[in-house]
């Protein structure tokens, strides 16, 4: 399965990376924020998407927006700071399929990736 | 400052600590910044926005950055590695995410954040907005959390009151 982790922060995609290795996905791309994630989406075509929300360039929310104006259908699981319901309800609406707020356990996340997957499949 | 600012970025650095790092903190008494005298090695500051606004910083001594970091990525860093700002970064960002999330009823950003790395540095700031340290102590050595926020409404009034006096 082919995963795209957009994140700003380095660190965060490593640890990411480390629990998706640990699931058996290696087919993992990074983008640094939005705008490189789109410029990736394309020719990556991602399964599967881990979306941070504060970013430069392009936040998390805005790249959701636009990535659903062509793809309406490939997961996207939020993992962000952002803890507040408002901003939940607000992303669930642009798209997103789940939710991780950090910090979070390698267990959590792995427990919502294979959630989102499931649901999708189902 | 609202004592819920000062709870909730407590209870933020100890849920971010345990979680990320399996790492308990002691949390000390917070205290007035009064000076200049608080000099760090590594210090991540994040800016607030919208009904709170001003700044945060966490601050730590080299060794105990260095240690930090080292369970946070599971890598050896020194300070002055390219990798190294970017975990202070994150950390700094999950402690002040995680706490505006407890500030009940205020829509508040924050900003991504930067990261000064350099021996004995102070951070300064805007002097008419109060800052409050807190002290706290881990394994890996002594993190501060500095905090130099307020309500948008009372910095508004703040600034209004200052032009009228000045008028």
């Amino acid at each position: 399965m082919k995963i795209l982790l957009v994140d700003d922060s380095k660190t965060m995609r490593n640890i990411q990376k480390s629990v998706l290795s640990q699931l058996g996905y290696t087919e993992i791309e990074e983008a640094c924020d939005g705008v490189d994630a789109l410029s990736k989406v394309g020719a990556f075509e991602p399964e599967l998407l881990l979306v941070d929300w504060n970013m430069p360039n392009m936040d998390g929310l805005t790249f959701v927006k636009k990535y659903r104006q062509s793809d309406k259908s490939t997961p996207i699981i939020m993992v962000t700071t952002e803890t507040e319901r408002a901003r939940v309800v607000e992303a669930i609406k642009a798209g997103v399929n789940n939710y991780v707020v950090k910090p979070f356990t390698p267990d959590l996340l792995s427990q919502r990736i294979n959630e989102t997957l499931e649901k999708v499949a189902a | 400052m609202d004592p819920k600012f000062i709870s909730a970025f407590v209870k933020s650095i100890s849920n971010v600590f345990s979680t990320m790092l399996q790492l308990p903190v002691e949390v000390g008494e917070p205290r007035i910044k009064d000076g200049d005298e608080e000099r760090f090695d590594v210090s991540g500051i994040i800016g607030m926005s919208g009904e709170v606004v001003g700044s945060v910083v966490l601050c730590f001594p080299g060794d105990a950055a260095e240690r930090i970091v080292a369970i946070f990525t599971g890598e050896q860093m020194a300070v002055d590695s390219e990798d190294f700002p970017d975990a202070i970064g994150e950390l700094v960002n999950m402690v002040a995410g995680g706490a505006k999330g407890m500030f009940e009823g205020r829509e508040v950003s924050i900003s991504c954040p930067s990261v000064i790395v350099g021996k004995d540095h102070n951070v300064s700031r805007l002097k008419d907005v109060p800052c409050v340290l807190i002290p706290c102590s881990t394994d890996c050595g002594e993190v501060v959390i500095e905090i130099a926020i307020q309500d948008r409404k009372k910095a508004e009034g703040a600034d209004a009151q200052a032009v009228s006096a000045s008028a």
